[in-house]
């Protein structure tokens, strides 16, 4: 078996095992765990020199032959690179919830959850096929979900939780529906082959369609504006899954797949629109309603909601240097932004609360804790020695020009910076330096185990930085040539070149530390400017709404009354019989008088005293009997046309028919004899008239018209031969037909216990009765 | 529905009328008869009994639950169909054995074992619904 094949499968077997292991051996049991994503990490590793060497791996198994759906995974830069990322910091992560999570009682669970996603994620990112990718991706919104819910007794986890499943889940299925299109236009189900059939994708009709569909599915994973609320209520979650889904790897699965399908779907007017308009405007969404935070996490969630956007933003603008930028700057994010969102929960871990006005002064307490943020700090803020700020350079070099598309990017790049670079530094300082102030909680370093992925992440911000030109050959050029679509390399180093490049970051360095300078007061001042409507309250509203739509269309459908359903139901089916008929004028001929033996005759006429009968009869039972004659005699007739099959269980279903309604009305309660206005029964008999003579009709049309006997006579040749048995009709039923048999026995299942369930319920009203009833009569003995 | 008569014919009918419906359900497969008329012939010997002689009595007699009985013969009916698929043909196959019981070759196959299971999950379905009834009929 192939190893990588395996690895689809290795996280979620930890996940099958980690609660025993951490039962086991409590929050260490995390060391143990940790083994996993490590050894995928190695695993990815190995493919790093073929990759960066420009080559791409494919490989995979037939999953459906049938509709030509293949297991299959697909390693390029791009996938390479994200799979890195999830395993690598997937590791730190598991060993974060070890330290994190400590003496929680279902922490085994915890982390069994975090595998799991880690798993999805990851299959995610290396899946070739569109439906393998599909079911990762819906599989990473219910690992969210559990997640996010994972505080299931609190309202507000619940909720975000929720709300994150709607939005992320309706999205994919949104984009199933897009990559379906792109099938079908194309002929490929798979991103390897897709890549090379651009063009035909590009030049379709369809293009549109399938371009919203996807980038609908895109833009509500990776929390693009408006559909970015659900990011940050997911904050709910604890801080290992805020670090892991909701800033490194989940929320990137939207960019991911833009970036994918770039070199199919890009280079297009509406590609090069669409996205810098979205990205754009989430990117300044995102920063403004950052910056409004007081709650560390709160602030971070912003502003991954900001970079997401500037991500999007970017590849959509369209210049290599601009993809460059997007690649240098998602790799960056997720190093910075993942360590500190860990060392914000360091923070609230050991200090006890996570409110930037409540915490200062801990940097003698936390010095390790302090380091790992302001290393990410500096890189988020784009300053040198860090990756962040090779990601911030080449940014500027692609976007920058003197078009005035252009400097909207760039305008809008340089704000969306300059408050990510006041968010950076408010979370990395803040709580920090100076005065003491007195916390919740006597704070203290955090243990090792929550150490390990701020320290490690701080450190690699650096190291990339400093060793660009290898960090270039193996990682973001590589990565960079896949979202292209052709070879490129990164040359941008630590070294500042003047230029425009170098006059934007200074300027934004300025426009940052002014408002850094200023942020209690900016602050304030947004927090009375934006407490208007938004799509937070929109989506309780949406879900509301639908919730009331739904119970009215119910009401209107379902009123409850039978003698609706049956008017409704015969009047409709009437009504449609003879205008279809009436229509395409099929009226069937008349037959002429039928020449019949008298005793056929005599079988007829009891038929039709019974139907008479049952008109005539003054109570209920009595016309229900007189039904019954009406159905044997029909049985007879059965019977005589050689059909002893259908006599014999139409012989049966009158009789049980005849029992089971004579059970029911005793038990209804009803007035015994005919309570209807004359209007009524004047409405009722014509309904049934019309019914009973549309089904006459439809018979004799049927009859008219030449039966096509292939069939019958198929079973009367076959049903020895093949079957064995010589009763046709049972052989059809149980042999020919054996399908439609178990569907319709299903039938009857499920519809005895309906009526088993029906018959229990007691209206709310009698219950208090019947049971004293109850009681009374046993009490009386028997 | 009480009367002497109907009270002390009844078991031997209901009884008489289960051994004949497990006849119908047998011949089925080259006679008319068959598991859906056996079972519909059993719910009305279960139906009968419940009328004359009260409804606790027959839930003691019959032992399981009818939905039981009804979600075994479904489940019977899937074991039927399944069957097939290790014999490597297409899913409700049927598959033929001719075992020799005292002299006799009986001829045996997964459609028998369907038709029981379609047998059993009409008996079931309409003997609770009856029996349900029969029951409310007396609180």
């Amino acid at each position: 078996m192939d190893l990588t094949f395996l690895a689809f499968f290795l996280p979620f077997l930890a996940a099958f095992i980690a609660p025993a292991i951490m039962r086991g051996m409590g929050s260490q049991g995390a060391w143990v765990l940790a083994i996993v994503p490590a050894f995928l990490f190695w695993h990815w590793t190995g493919f790093i020199p073929d990759i960066a060497a420009g080559e791409r791996a494919t490989g995979g198994y037939p999953w459906i032959p049938s509709f030509n759906v293949n297991f299959s995974w697909f390693i390029d830069g791009l996938s390479l690179v994200f799979a890195l990322l999830i395993t690598g910091i997937g590791t730190f992560i598991v060993l974060y919830a070890g330290g994190y999570m400590k003496g929680h009682p279902q922490q085994g669970r915890f982390l069994s959850f975090i595998l799991m996603f880690m798993g999805a994620m990851q299959g995610l990112v290396l899946s070739d096929s569109f439906f393998m990718f599909f079911v990762f991706w819906e599989l990473t919104s219910i690992t969210s979900f559990l997640l996010i819910g994972f505080k299931h007794d609190a309202e507000r986890s619940r909720r975000s939780a929720t709300q994150a499943l709607v939005v992320t889940g309706a999205g994919g299925l949104i984009l199933l529906a897009g990559l379906i299109m792109i099938w079908n236009i194309t002929g490929v189900s798979e991103f390897s082959l897709l890549l090379a059939s651009g063009d035909i994708l590009r030049e379709s009709p369809f293009y549109l369609a399938a371009l919203i569909l996807v980038l609908c599915g895109a833009f509500s994973k990776s929390a693009q504006f408006p559909l970015h609320f659900w990011l940050p209520n997911a904050m709910e979650a604890t801080t290992p899954v805020s670090a892991y889904l909701h800033s490194a790897t989940m929320v990137k699965a939207g960019v991911y797949l833009v970036m994918r399908l770039n070199p199919a779907m890009g280079h297009t007017v509406l590609w090069e629109t669409i996205l810098p308009l979205f990205g754009g405007v989430t990117l300044l969404v995102g920063t403004v309603l950052a910056v409004r935070q007081s709650d560390l996490k709160l602030m971070l969630a912003y502003t991954t909601v900001a970079s997401l956007g500037l991500l999007v933003m970017l590849t959509g603008f369209g210049t290599h240097k601009a993809i460059e930028g997007a690649v240098l700057y998602l790799i960056a994010h997720s190093l910075f932004k993942g360590a500190l969102f860990m060392v914000a929960g360091n923070v609230d871990h050991e200090a006890g609360t996570r409110d930037v006005g409540r915490l200062g002064g801990l940097l003698s307490l936390m010095p390790i804790t302090f380091g790992a943020a302001i290393f990410s700090a500096l890189s988020m803020g784009g300053l040198p020695p860090f990756t962040g700020f090779l990601a911030k350079e080449e940014i500027y070099y692609g976007v920058a020009a003197a078009d005035p598309w252009s400097l909207l990017v760039t305008a809008t790049a340089i704000i969306g910076n300059a408050l990510m670079f006041v968010i950076g530094f408010v979370v990395a300082l803040k709580p920090f330096l100076g005065p003491k102030i007195e916390t919740p909680k006597a704070a203290h370093e955090a243990p090792v185990l929550m150490l390990a992925g701020p320290v490690v992440l701080a450190l690699a911000s650096l190291m990339s930085a400093v060793l660009s030109p290898q960090y270039h050959a193996l990682f973001s050029s590589p990565m960079a040539s896949a979202v292209i679509g052709e070879a490129v390399q990164i040359k941008i180093s630590l070294l500042p070149k003047p230029g425009v490049a170098l006059y934007l970051s200074i300027l934004t360095v300025a426009i940052g530390a002014l408002l850094y300078w200023r942020v209690d007061r900016i602050r304030a001042a947004l927090v009375a400017a934006i407490n208007f409507w938004g799509p937070d309250v929109g989506f309780d509203q949406l879900m509301a709404g639908l919730v009331r739509g739904a119970t009215a269309i119910t009401r209107l459908v379902q009123s409850g009354r039978l003698e609706i359903y049956l008017t409704l139901i015969f009047a409709f089916f009437a009504a449609f019989m003879l205008t279809t008929m009436g229509i395409w004028n099929e009226w069937p001929e008349l037959p002429g008088f039928p020449r019949m033996f008298i005793y056929e005759w005599a079988i007829v006429l009891i038929a039709a005293i019974g139907i008479i009968a049952v008109v005539w009869a003054k109570d209920r039972l009595t016309a229900i009997v007189c039904l019954g004659i009406q159905g044997f005699a029909v049985a007879v007739i059965f019977m005589l046309n050689g059909a002893p099959d259908l006599s014999f269980t139409q012989f049966m279903v009158e009789t049980l028919s005849v029992v089971v309604l004579a059970l029911v009305m005793t038990r209804l309660r009803l007035s015994p004899s005919d309570h209807r206005s004359w209007r009524q029964v004047t409405l009722d008999g014509t309904i049934a008239a019309a019914a009973g003579i549309a089904f006459s009709l439809i018979l004799l049309g049927v009859i008219q018209t030449t039966l096509d006997t292939s069939l019958s006579d198929f079973f009367a040749q076959y049903s020895y031969t093949i079957a064995q048995g010589r009763n046709i009709v049972n052989v059809i039923l149980v042999d020919f037909r054996g399908i439609d048999t178990f569907g319709e026995i299903a039938v009857v299942m499920v519809s005895g216990l309906a009526i088993l369930a029906l018959i229990r319920i007691v209206p709310k009203g009698r219950r208090k009765a019947v049971l004293a009833g109850i009681t009374d009569k046993s009490g009386e003995g028997q | 529905m009480r009367t002497l008569i109907f009270r002390a014919t009844a078991p031997y009918i209901s009884a008489l009328m289960l051994l004949y419906s497990i006849f119908v359900l047998l011949r089925g497969h080259n006679e008319p008869g068959g598991g859906f008329i056996g079972g519909l012939i059993a719910a009305s010997a279960l139906a009968i009994y419940g009328i004359a002689v009260g409804v606790s009595p027959v839930r003691r007699a019959i032992r399981f639950h009818p939905m039981a009985i009804s979600g075994f013969g479904l489940f019977m009916a899937t074991i039927a169909g399944l069957m097939s698929l290790f014999a490597g043909v297409p899913f409700m196959t049927g598959l033929w054995v001719y075992p020799t019981v005292f002299g006799v070759e009986l001829k045996l196959s997964t459609t028998l074992v369907f038709d029981i299971g379609v047998y059993l999950v009409v008996l079931g379905s309409i003997a609770s619904t009856a029996l349900a009834l029969e029951e409310r009929e007396r609180d």
